[in-house]
Protein backbone atom coordinates (compact mmCIF):
# COMPACT_ATOMS: atom_id res chain seq x y z
CA UNK A 1 0.00 0.00 0.00
CA UNK A 2 1.27 3.52 -0.77
CA UNK A 3 0.41 6.12 0.93
CA UNK A 4 0.17 10.08 -0.39
CA UNK A 5 0.06 12.57 2.70
CA UNK A 6 -1.82 15.58 1.16
CA UNK A 7 -1.08 18.96 2.46
CA UNK A 8 -4.36 19.91 2.48
CA UNK A 9 -5.26 17.93 5.10
CA UNK A 10 -3.10 19.86 7.17
CA UNK A 11 -5.36 23.17 6.85
CA UNK A 12 -8.10 22.15 9.84
CA UNK A 13 -5.32 21.95 12.83
CA UNK A 14 -5.11 25.53 14.96
CA UNK A 15 -2.98 28.39 14.13
CA UNK A 16 0.13 27.95 15.05
CA UNK A 17 0.14 31.36 16.27
CA UNK A 18 -3.13 31.41 18.56
CA UNK A 19 -3.41 34.15 20.73
CA UNK A 20 -5.92 33.61 23.11
CA UNK A 21 -3.77 30.48 24.29
CA UNK A 22 -0.58 32.57 25.15
CA UNK A 23 1.84 30.99 25.39
CA UNK A 24 2.13 30.66 21.41
CA UNK A 25 2.74 33.98 21.09
CA UNK A 26 6.49 33.24 22.30
CA UNK A 27 6.54 29.99 20.88
CA UNK A 28 5.03 29.75 17.62
CA UNK A 29 7.10 30.14 14.50
CA UNK A 30 7.21 33.89 13.02
CA UNK A 31 8.66 32.88 9.58
CA UNK A 32 6.96 31.33 6.70
CA UNK A 33 7.43 27.37 7.15
CA UNK A 34 9.05 26.36 4.15
CA UNK A 35 7.40 23.88 1.64
CA UNK A 36 8.76 20.91 0.48
CA UNK A 37 8.03 17.72 -1.49
CA UNK A 38 7.86 14.65 0.83
CA UNK A 39 10.87 12.49 0.52
CA UNK A 40 11.51 8.86 1.98
CA UNK A 41 12.62 10.63 5.15
CA UNK A 42 8.96 11.93 5.59
CA UNK A 43 7.16 8.67 4.15
CA UNK A 44 8.60 6.41 6.57
CA UNK A 45 8.02 6.63 10.14
CA UNK A 46 9.17 4.63 13.39
CA UNK A 47 7.54 1.04 13.53
CA UNK A 48 6.97 0.35 17.08
CA UNK A 49 8.86 -2.37 18.14
CA UNK A 50 6.25 -3.68 21.02
CA UNK A 51 8.15 -4.59 23.69
CA UNK A 52 7.72 -1.59 25.80
CA UNK A 53 4.05 -2.45 26.06
CA UNK A 54 3.33 -4.50 28.93
CA UNK A 55 0.31 -6.63 29.37
CA UNK A 56 -1.80 -4.30 32.03
CA UNK A 57 0.02 -0.95 30.38
CA UNK A 58 -3.72 -0.18 29.06
CA UNK A 59 -5.34 -0.30 32.63
CA UNK A 60 -4.29 2.69 34.48
CA UNK A 61 -6.61 1.36 37.25
CA UNK A 62 -4.63 -1.21 38.06
CA UNK A 63 -0.87 0.11 38.31
CA UNK A 64 -0.94 0.36 42.20
CA UNK A 65 -1.30 -1.67 45.16
CA UNK A 66 -4.78 -0.13 45.60
CA UNK A 67 -7.48 1.09 43.27
CA UNK A 68 -7.80 4.79 42.27
CA UNK A 69 -10.63 7.18 43.56
CA UNK A 70 -13.20 8.52 41.02
CA UNK A 71 -15.41 7.35 37.75
CA UNK A 72 -13.93 4.59 35.92
CA UNK A 73 -14.19 4.50 32.60
CA UNK A 74 -13.00 2.88 29.69
CA UNK A 75 -12.55 4.52 26.36
CA UNK A 76 -11.87 2.83 23.16
CA UNK A 77 -12.16 2.88 18.98
CA UNK A 78 -10.09 3.30 16.21
CA UNK A 79 -6.77 4.78 14.91
CA UNK A 80 -8.16 4.79 10.64
CA UNK A 81 -6.15 6.52 7.90
CA UNK A 82 -7.59 9.45 5.59
CA UNK A 83 -9.52 6.57 3.64
CA UNK A 84 -10.94 4.97 6.79
CA UNK A 85 -8.58 1.95 6.96
CA UNK A 86 -7.72 0.85 9.97
CA UNK A 87 -4.37 1.68 11.38
CA UNK A 88 -2.71 -1.50 12.71
CA UNK A 89 0.20 -2.23 15.73
CA UNK A 90 0.73 1.36 15.70
CA UNK A 91 1.69 2.90 19.08
CA UNK A 92 -1.39 4.67 21.18
CA UNK A 93 0.19 6.98 24.29
CA UNK A 94 -2.05 8.77 26.69
CA UNK A 95 -1.24 10.55 29.93
CA UNK A 96 -4.08 12.66 31.95
CA UNK A 97 -4.92 14.61 35.31
CA UNK A 98 -6.31 12.16 38.32
CA UNK A 99 -10.28 12.27 39.12
CA UNK A 100 -9.31 15.65 41.07
CA UNK A 101 -7.56 17.08 38.39
CA UNK A 102 -4.07 17.08 39.45
CA UNK A 103 -1.48 15.87 37.21
CA UNK A 104 1.33 13.61 39.22
CA UNK A 105 3.53 15.45 36.98
CA UNK A 106 6.04 17.93 39.70
CA UNK A 107 5.54 20.96 37.86
CA UNK A 108 1.53 20.68 38.70
CA UNK A 109 0.71 22.83 41.69
CA UNK A 110 -2.65 22.98 41.76
CA UNK A 111 -4.29 22.83 45.08
CA UNK A 112 -6.58 19.20 44.47
CA UNK A 113 -5.18 15.92 46.13
CA UNK A 114 -2.95 13.41 44.46
CA UNK A 115 -4.10 9.83 44.19
CA UNK A 116 -1.44 7.56 45.53
CA UNK A 117 -3.10 4.51 43.37
CA UNK A 118 -2.75 6.88 39.83
CA UNK A 119 -0.18 7.97 38.10
CA UNK A 120 -2.27 8.46 34.84
CA UNK A 121 -0.09 6.87 32.68
CA UNK A 122 -0.97 4.35 29.48
CA UNK A 123 -0.01 2.62 26.40
CA UNK A 124 -1.09 -0.08 23.94
CA UNK A 125 -0.94 -0.77 20.31
CA UNK A 126 -3.88 -0.45 18.14
CA UNK A 127 -4.67 -4.25 17.12
CA UNK A 128 -4.41 -5.79 13.10
CA UNK A 129 -7.51 -3.44 12.47
CA UNK A 130 -6.56 -0.18 14.27
CA UNK A 131 -8.92 -0.69 16.98
CA UNK A 132 -7.33 0.41 20.94
CA UNK A 133 -9.01 0.51 24.40
CA UNK A 134 -8.29 1.73 27.65
CA UNK A 135 -9.59 1.48 30.75
CA UNK A 136 -9.08 4.57 33.30
CA UNK A 137 -10.84 7.11 35.75
CA UNK A 138 -12.20 10.02 34.28
CA UNK A 139 -10.30 13.59 34.96
CA UNK A 140 -11.35 16.25 36.31
CA UNK A 141 -10.97 19.62 34.99
CA UNK A 142 -8.22 22.09 36.60
CA UNK A 143 -7.39 25.46 36.66
CA UNK A 144 -4.51 27.36 34.54
CA UNK A 145 -2.93 30.53 34.57
CA UNK A 146 -3.85 31.46 30.91
CA UNK A 147 -5.83 33.84 31.92
CA UNK A 148 -8.81 34.88 34.70
CA UNK A 149 -10.48 31.68 35.84
CA UNK A 150 -9.33 29.85 32.89
CA UNK A 151 -10.12 26.10 33.32
CA UNK A 152 -9.04 23.05 30.78
CA UNK A 153 -12.44 20.70 30.18
CA UNK A 154 -11.70 17.26 31.20
CA UNK A 155 -9.48 15.39 28.74
CA UNK A 156 -7.20 12.72 28.41
CA UNK A 157 -3.59 13.73 26.16
CA UNK A 158 -3.42 10.84 23.43
CA UNK A 159 -0.11 10.55 21.54
CA UNK A 160 -0.38 8.86 18.04
CA UNK A 161 2.07 7.44 15.07
CA UNK A 162 0.81 5.90 12.32
CA UNK A 163 2.02 4.86 8.88
CA UNK A 164 5.14 7.63 8.60
CA UNK A 165 6.47 10.15 10.55
CA UNK A 166 4.12 13.13 9.05
CA UNK A 167 0.97 11.35 10.18
CA UNK A 168 2.43 11.25 13.99
CA UNK A 169 -0.26 13.39 15.79
CA UNK A 170 -0.39 14.44 19.47
CA UNK A 171 -3.93 15.38 20.75
CA UNK A 172 -6.35 15.91 23.56
CA UNK A 173 -9.83 13.58 23.97
CA UNK A 174 -12.72 15.67 25.52
CA UNK A 175 -15.85 14.54 27.31
CA UNK A 176 -19.48 15.35 25.81
CA UNK A 177 -21.29 18.33 26.54
CA UNK A 178 -18.64 19.95 28.90
CA UNK A 179 -19.60 23.36 29.93
CA UNK A 180 -16.10 24.38 29.72
CA UNK A 181 -15.75 24.03 26.01
CA UNK A 182 -16.91 27.62 25.21
CA UNK A 183 -14.49 28.98 27.25
CA UNK A 184 -10.83 27.03 26.47
CA UNK A 185 -8.49 28.65 24.34
CA UNK A 186 -6.94 25.80 23.49
CA UNK A 187 -10.30 23.56 22.48
CA UNK A 188 -11.10 26.97 20.51
CA UNK A 189 -7.98 27.05 18.75
CA UNK A 190 -9.13 24.55 15.83
CA UNK A 191 -11.21 27.87 13.95
CA UNK A 192 -14.06 24.96 12.66
CA UNK A 193 -16.75 24.12 15.06
CA UNK A 194 -17.46 20.80 13.64
CA UNK A 195 -13.53 19.97 13.24
CA UNK A 196 -13.55 21.09 16.86
CA UNK A 197 -15.85 17.56 17.77
CA UNK A 198 -13.86 15.20 16.11
CA UNK A 199 -11.89 15.43 19.73
CA UNK A 200 -15.02 14.65 21.63
CA UNK A 201 -15.39 11.42 22.16
CA UNK A 202 -19.02 10.41 22.23
CA UNK A 203 -20.82 8.25 25.56
CA UNK A 204 -21.32 4.89 24.18
CA UNK A 205 -24.09 2.57 26.23
CA UNK A 206 -23.72 -0.44 23.76
CA UNK A 207 -20.32 -1.05 25.57
CA UNK A 208 -20.51 -0.13 29.16
CA UNK A 209 -20.38 -2.79 31.04
CA UNK A 210 -22.96 -3.11 33.59
CA UNK A 211 -22.16 -2.61 37.35
CA UNK A 212 -18.63 -1.45 36.16
CA UNK A 213 -17.66 0.98 33.67
CA UNK A 214 -19.06 4.16 31.71
CA UNK A 215 -17.70 3.40 27.74
CA UNK A 216 -16.63 6.96 25.64
CA UNK A 217 -15.81 6.21 22.01
CA UNK A 218 -13.21 7.99 20.57
CA UNK A 219 -11.86 7.31 17.07
CA UNK A 220 -8.84 8.92 15.63
CA UNK A 221 -8.18 9.72 11.72
CA UNK A 222 -4.24 10.38 10.86
CA UNK A 223 -3.06 11.93 8.19
CA UNK A 224 -2.13 9.47 4.70
CA UNK A 225 -4.58 8.02 2.40
CA UNK A 226 -4.36 5.87 -1.20
CA UNK A 227 -2.34 7.01 -3.54
CA UNK A 228 -4.26 6.67 -6.91
CA UNK A 229 -3.31 8.49 -9.92
CA UNK A 230 -6.06 11.58 -8.94
CA UNK A 231 -4.97 11.93 -5.93
CA UNK A 232 -1.47 11.93 -5.68
CA UNK A 233 -1.29 15.21 -8.62
CA UNK B 1 -18.67 -0.70 13.90
CA UNK B 2 -15.18 -0.17 12.06
CA UNK B 3 -17.09 1.36 9.87
CA UNK B 4 -18.20 4.51 10.87
CA UNK B 5 -17.57 7.25 7.96
CA UNK B 6 -14.23 9.54 8.06
CA UNK B 7 -14.91 12.98 7.70
CA UNK B 8 -11.27 14.23 8.07
CA UNK B 9 -8.48 13.77 10.50
CA UNK B 10 -8.17 14.61 13.68
CA UNK B 11 -6.91 18.21 14.78
CA UNK B 12 -3.64 18.54 17.03
CA UNK B 13 -3.98 20.02 20.25
CA UNK B 14 -0.60 20.68 22.42
CA UNK B 15 1.64 18.33 24.02
CA UNK B 16 1.10 20.63 27.12
CA UNK B 17 3.39 21.43 30.30
CA UNK B 18 2.66 17.93 32.13
CA UNK B 19 3.51 15.23 29.46
CA UNK B 20 6.70 13.86 30.96
CA UNK B 21 5.85 11.41 33.24
CA UNK B 22 3.68 9.33 30.59
CA UNK B 23 6.20 9.98 27.22
CA UNK B 24 9.52 11.22 29.61
CA UNK B 25 9.77 9.48 32.17
CA UNK B 26 13.16 8.36 32.54
CA UNK B 27 13.49 7.41 36.23
CA UNK B 28 11.47 10.35 37.49
CA UNK B 29 8.22 8.82 37.56
CA UNK B 30 6.31 5.42 37.77
CA UNK B 31 6.34 4.66 34.39
CA UNK B 32 8.96 3.68 31.51
CA UNK B 33 10.15 5.12 28.82
CA UNK B 34 9.20 3.78 25.41
CA UNK B 35 11.54 5.95 23.59
CA UNK B 36 15.11 7.10 24.63
CA UNK B 37 17.56 9.54 23.11
CA UNK B 38 20.32 6.64 22.34
CA UNK B 39 20.00 4.96 18.88
CA UNK B 40 22.94 3.82 19.06
CA UNK B 41 22.55 -0.04 18.90
CA UNK B 42 25.72 -1.95 18.84
CA UNK B 43 25.37 -3.23 15.50
CA UNK B 44 23.82 -0.08 13.90
CA UNK B 45 25.96 0.94 10.70
CA UNK B 46 27.42 4.23 10.97
CA UNK B 47 29.66 6.52 12.40
CA UNK B 48 28.56 7.41 15.87
CA UNK B 49 27.82 10.76 16.88
CA UNK B 50 26.11 12.57 19.56
CA UNK B 51 23.79 15.84 19.15
CA UNK B 52 23.84 18.49 21.54
CA UNK B 53 21.48 21.21 21.86
CA UNK B 54 18.53 23.47 23.29
CA UNK B 55 15.63 24.59 22.37
CA UNK B 56 14.66 28.51 22.96
CA UNK B 57 11.89 30.76 22.67
CA UNK B 58 10.95 34.69 21.38
CA UNK B 59 12.25 35.78 24.29
CA UNK B 60 15.64 33.73 23.85
CA UNK B 61 14.80 31.94 26.78
CA UNK B 62 15.18 28.07 27.27
CA UNK B 63 12.34 26.46 26.64
CA UNK B 64 12.36 23.55 29.72
CA UNK B 65 9.15 21.77 28.60
CA UNK B 66 9.53 20.56 25.38
CA UNK B 67 10.30 17.16 23.52
CA UNK B 68 11.71 15.99 20.29
CA UNK B 69 11.55 13.57 18.11
CA UNK B 70 13.69 12.17 15.20
CA UNK B 71 13.44 10.13 12.54
CA UNK B 72 16.08 8.85 10.44
CA UNK B 73 18.26 6.33 8.30
CA UNK B 74 21.20 4.22 9.08
CA UNK B 75 24.85 4.90 7.82
CA UNK B 76 23.98 3.13 4.54
CA UNK B 77 21.11 5.20 4.17
CA UNK B 78 18.60 2.44 4.97
CA UNK B 79 15.10 3.00 7.05
CA UNK B 80 14.03 0.31 9.55
CA UNK B 81 11.37 -1.77 8.50
CA UNK B 82 7.31 -0.25 8.97
CA UNK B 83 6.20 -4.01 9.68
CA UNK B 84 9.43 -4.82 11.40
CA UNK B 85 10.73 -2.25 13.39
CA UNK B 86 14.40 -2.79 12.40
CA UNK B 87 16.29 -3.90 9.74
CA UNK B 88 16.73 -7.60 8.91
CA UNK B 89 20.66 -7.51 9.92
CA UNK B 90 20.53 -4.45 12.60
CA UNK B 91 18.54 -3.77 15.87
CA UNK B 92 18.71 0.23 14.57
CA UNK B 93 15.27 1.83 14.76
CA UNK B 94 16.01 5.27 13.51
CA UNK B 95 13.82 6.72 16.15
CA UNK B 96 14.55 8.61 19.46
CA UNK B 97 12.45 11.02 21.52
CA UNK B 98 14.20 13.24 24.53
CA UNK B 99 12.36 15.88 26.72
CA UNK B 100 14.72 19.35 27.23
CA UNK B 101 15.90 19.81 30.71
CA UNK B 102 15.51 22.47 32.93
CA UNK B 103 18.74 24.60 30.73
CA UNK B 104 16.63 23.66 27.63
CA UNK B 105 18.53 21.55 26.71
CA UNK B 106 18.79 17.81 24.91
CA UNK B 107 20.79 15.32 23.79
CA UNK B 108 20.76 12.24 20.76
CA UNK B 109 23.46 9.52 20.69
CA UNK B 110 23.14 8.11 17.22
CA UNK B 111 24.73 7.22 14.20
CA UNK B 112 25.22 9.63 11.47
CA UNK B 113 22.87 9.15 8.66
CA UNK B 114 23.50 7.99 4.90
CA UNK B 115 21.65 9.45 2.17
CA UNK B 116 18.31 8.19 1.33
CA UNK B 117 17.01 9.70 -2.25
CA UNK B 118 14.11 12.50 -3.37
CA UNK B 119 11.04 11.61 -5.34
CA UNK B 120 13.35 11.88 -8.70
CA UNK B 121 15.97 9.46 -6.99
CA UNK B 122 18.11 12.13 -6.46
CA UNK B 123 20.28 11.87 -3.39
CA UNK B 124 19.91 14.01 -0.06
CA UNK B 125 22.79 15.42 2.09
CA UNK B 126 22.97 13.25 5.27
CA UNK B 127 20.07 14.52 7.33
CA UNK B 128 17.88 13.82 10.37
CA UNK B 129 13.97 14.29 10.58
CA UNK B 130 13.16 16.53 13.86
CA UNK B 131 9.52 17.12 15.45
CA UNK B 132 9.62 19.48 18.19
CA UNK B 133 6.37 19.51 20.48
CA UNK B 134 5.82 22.07 22.89
CA UNK B 135 3.64 24.02 25.32
CA UNK B 136 2.77 26.69 23.40
CA UNK B 137 2.92 24.78 20.50
CA UNK B 138 -0.78 24.01 19.03
CA UNK B 139 1.35 20.79 17.18
CA UNK B 140 4.58 19.99 16.76
CA UNK B 141 6.77 21.68 13.66
CA UNK B 142 9.00 19.95 12.07
CA UNK B 143 12.93 20.73 11.08
CA UNK B 144 16.09 18.51 9.94
CA UNK B 145 19.39 18.96 11.17
CA UNK B 146 21.77 18.51 8.66
CA UNK B 147 26.05 18.54 8.98
CA UNK B 148 27.93 21.69 8.60
CA UNK B 149 30.58 20.88 5.67
CA UNK B 150 29.06 17.67 3.76
CA UNK B 151 29.83 18.57 0.39
CA UNK B 152 26.75 16.89 -0.41
CA UNK B 153 24.92 20.04 0.94
CA UNK B 154 25.36 22.19 -2.06
CA UNK B 155 23.31 20.20 -4.34
CA UNK B 156 20.59 18.60 -1.47
CA UNK B 157 17.20 19.43 -2.93
CA UNK B 158 15.58 20.49 0.18
CA UNK B 159 18.25 22.93 1.36
CA UNK B 160 18.26 24.54 -2.13
CA UNK B 161 14.46 25.50 -1.30
CA UNK B 162 15.54 27.46 2.08
CA UNK B 163 16.60 30.96 1.64
CA UNK B 164 20.75 31.02 1.50
CA UNK B 165 20.91 32.97 4.88
CA UNK B 166 18.74 30.87 6.75
CA UNK B 167 20.28 27.14 5.90
CA UNK B 168 22.88 27.78 8.71
CA UNK B 169 20.03 27.27 10.98
CA UNK B 170 19.75 23.62 9.76
CA UNK B 171 23.07 22.70 10.50
CA UNK B 172 24.50 20.76 13.19
CA UNK B 173 28.37 22.59 14.04
CA UNK B 174 30.86 20.54 15.06
CA UNK B 175 31.25 21.36 19.34
CA UNK B 176 34.38 19.51 20.44
CA UNK B 177 33.77 15.15 20.28
CA UNK B 178 30.07 16.11 19.68
CA UNK B 179 27.65 18.44 17.04
CA UNK B 180 25.62 21.43 18.33
CA UNK B 181 21.92 21.90 17.10
CA UNK B 182 19.95 24.93 18.80
CA UNK B 183 15.98 25.22 17.89
CA UNK B 184 15.29 28.84 17.87
CA UNK B 185 11.47 28.66 17.56
CA UNK B 186 11.12 32.23 16.67
CA UNK B 187 13.76 35.42 16.23
CA UNK B 188 16.43 36.50 14.22
CA UNK B 189 17.92 33.19 14.23
CA UNK B 190 14.40 30.98 13.79
CA UNK B 191 15.02 27.47 12.86
CA UNK B 192 13.81 26.77 9.23
CA UNK B 193 10.73 24.83 10.04
CA UNK B 194 8.93 22.51 7.05
CA UNK B 195 5.22 22.61 6.26
CA UNK B 196 5.24 18.70 5.72
FE1 LIG C 1 -3.83 18.46 30.24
Amino acid sequence: MTLVYPRESNSIHAPRLSPAYKSTTKRAPQKPLVIMRHTLSELTGPAYGHEAVRENDHDLTIQHDGEPLGERIIVHGYVKDEDGRGVANTLVEVWQANACGRYIHAVDQHPAPLDPNFTGAGRCKSDDKGYFRFVTIKPGAYPWGNHHNAWRPAHIHFSVFGHSFVSRLVTQMYFPNDPLFAFDPIYNSIPDENVRKRMVSSFDLDNTKPDWALCYRFDIVLRGRNATPMESK
Amino acid sequence: MSGKPVSGITPSQTVGPYFKYGLTPGTDYRWNDAFGNNLATPDAVGERIRIEGQVFDGDGKPVVDSMLEIWQADGQGRFADQTQGTLANTAFRGFGRVGTDASGAFAFDTVKPGQVPDPDGKLQAPHILLAVFARGMTMQTYSRIYFVGQAANATDPVLALVPSERRNTLMATKQGAAYRFDVHLQGERETVFFDL
